[in-house]
Formats: C-alpha cells, sequence, structure tokens
C-alpha cells in the first residue's frame, strides 16, 4: 500500500530521464517528419484542389467567352443580314423610282413627240387643204371665166364683196 | 466544458471507487494477517499485481529478475545486482552493502541481516511477514541493526514497462516517419498509414482545438509522445502473463508526467494567464480574496488530478479484474471446486466485459491526459481579446 501511494524516488528520476530523452528523440526522429510531412500532403492537397477549382473557373470562363463570342458573331450576322435587307429594299426602291421617273420622262417626251407630230400633221393637212382649195378654186375660176360675161360678173361681185377702205 | 465537468465527475466516481477497494484490501489485509499464511490471500495477491515490483512475474514461480541499482549517499557508491540474487536472503553487494527485499522495498545493511542479528530482531524467514504485520516504515526499518541510508534506483517493473513501451513508440513512429520521407507526396502506407489517423486525431482534435493552430505547433511532440506512451502503456497492462505491468498505474510515472505537464504551463504562461490567475478582471475586491487563493490553488491542483486520474483510473482497473480473478480462489476456497469453477465462468464473463471497457479506458484515459493537458497550455498562451 505505501509502495502503491508514494511515488518512489527510483522510478520518479528514470522517467523524467527516459521520457525527456525519448520526447528529444521522437521529436527528431518522429514527430517532425511527420508532423512535416501531414502538413506538406495537406498543402499539396489544398493546393491540387485549388488548381481543380482554378482550371474549373478557367474553363468557365472559356465557356463564357465562346458564349459570349457567338452571341457577338450570332448578333453580327443578324446585323449583316438586316444591312443587306435594307440595302437591297433600298436598291429596289430606288431602281423603281428611277424607273418610274424614267418612264414619267419618256412618256412626257412621248407626248411631246406626239404634239409636235399631230401639230406638224394639222399643219400639213392645213397646206394640203389649202393647195387643194386653190387648186379646186383654179379649176372652178377657170370653169367661171371661159366667157367673158361671168368674168366681168365674178370681178363684180368681188370687188364688191371686197370692202376697199 | 460540461462534458469536461462530467468526464471530472466520473474521474472523481471512480477514484472514490478506488479508494473504498484500497480501504477494503485495507481491512482484508488487517484481518488476513491474522489468519493463516497459507490460504489465498486475495489483497496480497492483488496488490502484488498493481505494485511496482523488482522483478516481472510471469506465472507460478516463473519471474524474470531485473536490475536492482542501488546508491548509497554516505560512501558515493553504486551496487547494480539482478534482483533473482535477493530471493533467498541477503545479497552481499560489491560495495561491501548487504541487501534484502521486504515486499518490494530494498533495504540496506552494514552486516548480513540474516547473520548474528536473526535471534535478536525476530528477522530471517518470518521477517517480511513481521515487517508488513506492523507496517514498519523504511526510514525507521533502517535504523534498525545498522541499516543504512540507499537510494533505490532500480529498473523496476513499471520502470522497465516504461522503457519497453517507449523503446516501442520510439521505433513505431521512427519507422513511420520514414514513410513520408520516402514516399513524399504519396498516399500513406502500412505502419505509416496504421498510425497517420492517431497523429492525426491528436493534432486535429486535441491539440488545435485547445490550444489554436498556431501554437499548437509547439506543443504538439509533448501531446504526443504522452498519449501514445500513456495508450501503449495501457494496453501493455491489459495483456495477460507477461507480468502485469501497471505503468501508468505506477504514482512515480504519473506523477512525472503531470509534472511536466506542469513546468510546460507554467513557463509558457503569458501576461494574460497570469493576470487571469494574480487579478481577475472584472471581480468585486472581496471576491479577488477568494478568488486569487483558489486560482493560484489551481495552478498545482490540476496536474495533481491529472495524476491521481490517471493512476487511480488504471489502477481500479487492473484492480477490478484482479478482484474478479480472486472471487474465484476465494470462493473456490471456501466452498469446494465446484463452487470455484462456477464462480470462475461467471468471473470470465465479467472479466471479459471489464476487459473490453478496459480497452476503452486505456484510450479514453490517455486522450483525457493529453486533452487537459493541451486545455492547460492552450489556456496559459490564450490570448486576451474580451
Amino acid at each position: 500500500m505505501d509502495a502503491l501511494l508514494n511515488p518512489a524516488f527510483g522510478s520518479v528520476v528514470w522517467a523524467t530521464v527516459s521520457f525527456l530523452v525519448v520526447l528529444f528523440l521522437l521529436r527528431k526522429m518522429a514527430w517532425g517528419p511527420i508532423l512535416q510531412g501531414l502538413k506538406d500532403r495537406e498543402e499539396e492537397i489544398e493546393g491540387a484542389l485549388n488548381a481543380a477549382k482554378e482550371a474549373r473557373a478557367e474553363i468557365q470562363n472559356l465557356q463564357s467567352d465562346n458564349e459570349r463570342l457567338l452571341q457577338e458573331a450570332r448578333a453580327e450576322r443578324d446585323g449583316m443580314l438586316r444591312d443587306a435587307r435594307d440595302m437591297a429594299d433600298k436598291l429596289v426602291a430606288d431602281a423603281k423610282q428611277t424607273a418610274k421617273d424614267e418612264g414619267e420622262r419618256m412618256i412626257d417626251q412621248a407626248k411631246q413627240a406626239i404634239d409636235g407630230e399631230r401639230a406638224a400633221a394639222v399643219a400639213e393637212l392645213k397646206a394640203e387643204v389649202a393647195k387643194l382649195s386653190l387648186e379646186i378654186a383654179e379649176k372652178l375660176v377657170r370653169q367661171e371665166l371661159k366667157d367673158g360675161g361671168a368674168q366681168q360678173e365674178l370681178i363684180g361681185r368681188m370687188i364688191s364683196d371686197s370692202k376697199l377702205n | 466544458m460540461i462534458s469536461l465537468l462530467s468526464r471530472f465527475k466520473r474521474c472523481m466516481f471512480k477514484g472514490l471507487t478506488l479508494g473504498f477497494v484500497f480501504g477494503a484490501i485495507g481491512t482484508a489485509s488487517a484481518s488476513g494477517a491474522d489468519h493463516s499464511e497459507a490460504g489465498f490471500n486475495p489483497s496480497e495477491f492483488i496488490i502484488h499485481h498493481i505494485q511496482d515490483a523488482h522483478e516481472i512475474h510471469i506465472i507460478g514461480d516463473v519471474h524474470i529478475p531485473l536490475p536492482v541499482i542501488a546508491y548509497a549517499p554516505e560512501s558515493g557508491q553504486f551496487d547494480i545486482f539482478l534482483s533473482s540474487a535477493l530471493h533467498h536472503g541477503a545479497h552481499h553487494g560489491s560495495s561491501g552493502l548487504w541487501y534484502t527485499m521486504d515486499h518490494g522495498t530494498l533495504a540496506a545493511y552494514d552486516h548480513d541481516p540474516s547473520g548474528h542479528d536473526h535471534g535478536a530482531h525476530d528477522h530471517g524467514d518470518h521477517g517480511a511477514d513481521h515487517a508488513e504485520e506492523d507496517h514498519v516504515g523504511h526510514d525507521h526499518e533502517t535504523h534498525h541493526a545498522g541499516g543504512v541510508e540507499i537510494v533505490d534506483l532500480s529498473i523496476t517493473k513499471s520502470i522497465f514497462g516504461m522503457l519497453l513501451m517507449m523503446g516501442l513508440v520510439l521505433v513505431l513512429f521512427a519507422s513511420a516517419a520514414r514513410g513520408y520521407a520516402k514516399r513524399k507526396g504519396q498516399a500513406p502506407k502500412g505502419l505509416q498509414n496504421a498510425l497517420e489517423p492517431m497523429v492525426l486525431f491528436i493534432r486535429d482534435e486535441v491539440a488545435i482545438p485547445s490550444i489554436g493552430e498556431k501554437k499548437a505547433e509547439r506543443y504538439l511532440p509533448f501531446l504526443l509522445t504522452v498519449f501514445f506512451f500513456i495508450f501503449f502503456s495501457n494496453l501493455l497492462g491489459l495483456i495477460p502473463f507477461v507480468g502485469g505491468f501497471n505503468i501508468t498505474g505506477t504514482l512515480g510515472i504519473t506523477a512525472v508526467l503531470a509534472t511536466l505537464v506542469f513546468v510546460i504551463t507554467t513557463v509558457s504562461g503569458n501576461k494574460h494567464y497570469w493576470s487571469h490567475i494574480l487579478w481577475p478582471a472584472g471581480v468585486p475586491l472581496p471576491i479577488k480574496f477568494i478568488l486569487v487563493p483558489i486560482e493560484i490553488a489551481s495552478i498545482f491542483i490540476k496536474p495533481f488530478v491529472l495524476m491521481v486520474r490517471l493512476t487511480a483510473n488504471i489502477t481500479a482497473g487492473h484492480i477490478i479484474i484482479l478482484a474478479f480473478t480472486s472471487l474465484i480462489f476465494i470462493l473456490g476456497e471456501q466452498f469446494g471446486g465446484g463452487v470455484g469453477i462456477g464462480t470462475g465462468v461467471f468471473s470470465t464473463l465479467f472479466m471479459i466485459f471489464m476487459y473490453m471497457i478496459e480497452f476503452l479506458v486505456a484510450f479514453l484515459q490517455a486522450y483525457v491526459f493529453t486533452l487537459l493537458a493541451a486545455l492547460y497550455f492552450g489556456e496559459a498562451t490564450h490570448e486576451a481579446h474580451h
């Protein structure tokens, strides 16, 4: 009982010495390398995890970049299409306008030409009619004036008709 | 904190149980001494097993002798011999002193105590029994019959076991540590893989939560050493027929562990720690007069309790298992072999149960000791932030 409840001096000495020696040795030979190894490994794992996370983020970035590029390309295509359509519309409209203007101009020209032609025709007809009339008149006059009396009468009628002022 | 308290309470309870068991053994030995020396004496049996000894008892009369190292301060001489030399009477050491072993206590004389003093002092064959009966103290005995003051530095059973376990821890972890250098950056393998979870457990569940990530590094070597030494020693004590080691139930060894915790705590105590003890802030002056002595006492009580808890728990576990072993012999002796065998079945079943619990306790006590040590270190290095 006595020995059980009193720390024996010898065991205290041995325990102190051996514990301190073992603590020193373990620290040098075991705990140092083990704890350092654990730390290194944890850092490595963490580094790898972070790298994976970064890579994932990068991929996501790339994907969103691609998406953005695609969007841009699509928008550009749409824009180009719209432009082209607008231009085509404009061209058609311009062409129509030009055609219309040209047509109008041509119609006007034609009208003028027709008017001119008609006037010329009318004038020619008039001249023809006058000529014919003169010929008729000449023939008539010649017929009338075969005898002298008639000639005298006619001259007289004509003189009386034309009022001399 | 609550879990800590309940743990403390449980330990107190166990300590109390131990006290009762000790008390019971004490009365048993007192009454047992009056009876014949031939019968089975359970208290002697149990005490013999849990007490430190100068030899390793295997089974029956088979002992492994251990070296006895005695230092005589008067002459400044060492005597080293095997304990087997003390089995038959006194041993005459090379320094000229005579040594005897009385129930685990080494005594030295300047003459042969079994010689001419035999008649006068009733020593000899029954001298050992006599010494136990009236419990003669060591000092008292040395003054008798030319006794010489010596310091017993023997490699006792517990010290031998302690050295064995320290060697084992050293070899295991040093070889596991090689794995980290050899297979750097790879997954752990073999021994390294087996021990790593425990190291991680101490680091991540004990040291870092108690002390803090940065400061824990300084204390980890001590905490790891303490944990594995206690754990392995506890386990060695559970192996039957290898001498009934009770390393962590030896007060001398646990006292050293607790003292180291005390020294480290005291040395690493910062301003905040000491101001908290010596002049607690935010406490009314009259209370301070009560609180400060308590706090100062607690500096010493904490490691003391640490020591008692570990010793008592481990010893109690051994005592319970031994008590149930004894029960077989007591009842067998009292009521005959049949009852002994019947009790044996019951006792064995209960001992299997107790062994399971002791396995848990072996781990738990190592864990509790380490955790509390870590908490004390954490307390001592905690920075003020309120």
